[in-house]
């Protein structure tokens, strides 16, 4: 219901007292308001500025924060206000929705920042006036697709691969990604020559070349040469073929790589070849097979592969689908009346050019587009006038849709260079970005070496605690909390790649557990991999271990685009905060090992507290969990 | 060529008045009606000071303009019952309100249909009810005028009842009615009549204490 449809509720409900007469039966009795009748001035103190309003505005929307009594939550009793810890000048557009009732997007924020304050004040996006909702809906549209190329570009590329992937799966990450490998990169430039060589054989084998010895006439090179060009050919044919053959292996699902262009491309570009070859040397069928040959400049279209700006053209193309296809039909119809009249105009002239409506199209078609061949004149005045009309607005048809479809090509082509740069800006932030994070965890670790678990009874272990500040001493508390709870420790990664590799051989023996988490133990060995390996195995077991913050680090890393901003200061911990919200199916993986056996873990751990043994338990896992889950709560 | 001119002249003169409306529409929305004031306002109704405020700040809010007309009342009385279909007894609500039967709703005129409703005696309800019903404000209610106005209740109750409305319901209700009201059974109610009918029914007058407390 509209807002200021709330104002009007109380009038609709005295007007009921019409319906009394008639009613058969007693009306029943009205909900109670325990709360003041009296309309109060509210104060909402918003990081600082004031803002007040009457208590009847904000209660027009009571499905939102400010209207329900959610806004208790907020309520500061010593000055008897409203503090929201929120951005003042975005809490403007939201009083103002409850004043007005319409909700403006102010252009000049960003759309994820007035998201957000949306979502917490509780209030809809949709309800936004007509005024503003488009300029809304462009913005969201274009933050959600750069978001998405962000996504895309960091899961595409130049991760490394986990080691077991079969041959098959690199051998598609290879054609996929030639920069991966040398092998790769060899193989691509090889065929970008061949596709060179094989379009300028093509091209060359019909320029005239001297004529043999004994003969007048020029003849095309390709005839005199006969026996090379077919070389040539053949040899491109039979990379070409490889290629294609080797890619259809490799494709993660042959139908749809068989559905997909650059194979369409690939398969008409070799099949005339073989056609060629099968088919007998026959007058009557040669004319066809001629026709065919023209099917190997398809050829050049393979390079599309090769040029990002060429699948840029033709992305842009297929989205401005609309605009040429608008364009198509117009011009048709402009077509077909010109020509019609233009005949019927030089009908009556003797030997014209114009002999029928199909043969006027050619005319229509050389006039609109300005081109203006001559091969076809009207010579009548009527035909003169609509020929000059004819002309006239062709330059108006022609013109109207080509900057739609440029803008769009503009468009593109720069979310592509900003997508390029990002790619390689990518790298470095992630860098940084791991350093800052491996200098808060080892800020535990550091903790613990210093003997900061101790009990504070040596003087020297406190003192140089102290500069640590409050916050640091009851997060390393927590931490150490979670180590006693599982009885299990935190470690880094060196510490525990070593582990990893003494113990892999001894476990696997000592446990009888089944053989999926036998392969798991292996391959969650390295910290990177089990990344992998964890989101495929969601419902398997799942043993990650918990000493390998670095690795929780890269699976964050990589979802951080999706996640909103929690405000935690734990910005070690943030990302196992949202590791918490997205990954359901860590959660999920409980793992149903049956038991650790009480014995191992003594086994496997070194005797010396300084080197805690690292337990690949499943535990582990919930417990990182569980970790997670006390941050949140904080 | 005289026609000429005078097509040309013609197409001039017709200009003239369609400009003319457009100016027309763009005075009326820029009419802004003001209440008389506060304190009269107190005196003429049963609210205090602060409903007044209160109320004002909601109607001002919703009509800047200071009045309101039919389609805007209809539109917000319809949002109240989405099941069916309002307009016909909006319509009917608009003229019981507007009683200077100008086809606007001034605050004014809101604010005293209000106090009667809430505040109002018995009596000044029971007038008030009267008034809503007899659509042609000839002192009686007629079979035909109740069945109007029970066809447009029932309309707001929409297709979808329990239990369904099987054959003429309004109909019979209006007879149901008119049993009761029409005490010489001449075909109509007077005011007299239904405020006697009315003050004998238990269960009316019970009902009318409820709606006290809306405001």
């Amino acid at each position: 219901m509209a807002a200021g449809v709330a104002t009007w509720l109380p009038f609709a409900r005295a007007a009921a007292v019409g319906w009394l007469p008639l009613a058969k039966k007693t009306m029943p009795k009205p909900p109670v308001d325990k709360k003041s009748r009296s309309d109060e001035i509210l104060i909402v103190n918003v990081s600082g500025l004031r803002f007040q309003t009457w208590k009847n505005t904000l209660d027009r929307y009571p499905d939102t924060l400010l209207g329900s009594s959610e806004k208790e939550f907020f309520y500061n009793e010593d000055t008897q206000e409203y503090f929201f810890d929120r951005d003042p000048e975005m809490f403007r557009h939201i009083l103002n929705f409850y004043r007005t009732g319409k909700l403006h997007y102010p252009r000049q924020e960003c759309i994820q920042a007035f998201d957000e304050e949306l979502a917490f004040y509780g209030i809809v996006p949709d309800i936004i006036g007509d005024c503003c909702m488009e300029e809304y809906r462009d913005r969201k549209k274009e933050n959600q697709e750069r978001l998405a190329e962000d996504t895309e570009a960091e899961m595409a590329t130049d991760v490394p691969l986990p080691p077991n992937s079969t041959p098959r799966e690199r051998l598609w990450r290879a054609f996929e990604n030639p920069h991966t490998s040398t092998m790769a990169l060899v193989f691509y430039y090889v065929t970008g020559f061949f596709i060179a060589v094989s379009v300028i054989a093509n091209v060359v084998e019909t320029v005239p070349c001297r004529p043999p010895k004994g003969s007048v006439k020029d003849l095309p090179c390709g005839e005199k040469y006969s026996v090379a060009f077919f070389c040539m050919d053949t040899a491109c044919v039979l990379i070409f073929t490889f290629e294609y053959l080797m890619r259809l292996f490799a494709a993660p699902s042959r139908c749809k790589f068989m559905r997909s262009v650059m194979s369409v491309i690939d398969v008409v570009a070799i099949m005339p070849y073989y056609i060629g070859l099968v088919m007998p040397e026959n007058e009557d069928v040669s004319g066809a097979f001629v026709t065919l040959r023209v099917f190997r400049v398809f050829r050049i279209f393979k390079f599309s592969r090769h040029s990002q700006g060429l699948r840029i053209l033709g992305y842009t193309l297929k989205s401005c689908a609309s605009e040429l296809g608008f364009l198509l039909f117009s011009l048709t119809m402009a077509i077909i009346i010109f020509a019609t009249v233009m005949f019927y105009a030089e009908k009556g002239t003797k030997g014209t050019n114009f002999t029928s409506i199909p043969a006027s199209f050619w005319y229509t078609i050389v006039t609109m587009t300005t081109l203006g061949y001559g091969d076809m004149v009207p010579n009548t005045i009527a035909g003169k006038i609509f020929g000059s009309i004819c002309s006239l607005s062709g330059v108006l048809v022609i013109a109207l849709p080509v900057p739609v479809i440029v803008s769009n090509f503009s468009r593109i082509y720069h979310q592509n260079q900003r997508a390029d740069k990002m790619r390689a800006q990518q790298k470095v932030r992630l860098a940084r970005i791991r350093m800052a994070k491996k200098g808060t965890t080892n800020a535990f670790l550091q903790y613990k070496e210093d003997g900061g678990l101790q009990d504070h009874d040596s003087d020297s272990a406190a003192l140089c605690l102290k500069n640590r500040s409050s916050f640091e001493h009851q997060h390393h508390h927590l931490l150490h909390c979670l180590e006693k709870t599982t009885n299990h420790e935190f470690t880094d990664e060196l510490t525990y790649s070593e582990m990893c590799m003494t113990e892999s051989v001894g476990y696997r023996t000592s446990r009888s557990t089944s053989l999926s988490s036998q392969q798991v133990v292996s391959s969650s060995c390295c910290p990177r991999r089990a990344k992998r390996r964890a989101i495929r195995l969601a419902n398997s077991t799942v043993s990650v271990s918990r000493g390998s913050v670095q690795e929780l680090d890269t699976l964050q890393v990589l979802k951080s685009s999706a996640v909103p901003q929690s405000r935690s200061s734990l910005n070690a911990r943030t990302e196992d905060l949202k590791l918490n919200c997205e990954q359901r199916d860590y959660t999920a993986a409980i793992i149903s090992i049956p038991t650790p056996p009480a014995n191992t873990p003594d086994e496997s751990l070194p005797p010396s507290p300084a080197v805690p043994g690292i337990l690949r338990n499943s535990r582990s896992i919930s417990s990182f969990t569980h970790e997670t889950v006390k941050i949140s709560s904080l | 060529m005289g026609a000429v001119v005078g097509t040309l002249t013609m197409q001039t003169k017709q200009r003239q008045p369609s400009r003319d409306k457009v100016d027309d529409e763009l005075e009326m929305t820029m009419v802004c009606h003001r209440p008389e004031g506060l304190e009269q306002l107190e005196a003429q109704t049963n609210f205090s000071k602060q409903e007044l405020q209160v109320l004002y700040r909601g109607f001002k809010n919703e009509c800047p303009s200071g009045v309101v007309n039919e389609e805007t009342f209809k539109h917000i009385y319809a949002q109240f019952f989405p099941h069916g279909d309002a307009s016909t007894y909006a319509h009917y609500l608009f003229r019981a309100f507007d009683t200077t039967n100008n086809g606007s709703i001034k605050f004014e005129e809101f604010v005293m249909g209000l106090s009667t409703l809430l505040r109002g005696t018995v009596r000044d309800k029971l007038e008030w009810t009267f008034h809503l019903y007899d659509i042609n404000r000839d002192g009686f209610i007629s079979k035909e005028e109740m069945t109007d106005i029970v066809r447009a209740i029932y309309d707001m109750m929409g297709k979808y009842t329990y239990p369904a409305l099987k054959g003429d319901v309004p109909k019979q209700h209006v007879d149901a009615f008119f049993q009761k009201m029409d005490k010489n059974k001449d075909g109509v109610v007077t005011l007299e009549e239904f405020v006697l009918a009315c003050q004998e029914d238990e269960t009316m007058m019970r009902s009318m204490q409820l709606f006290e407390n809306v405001m």
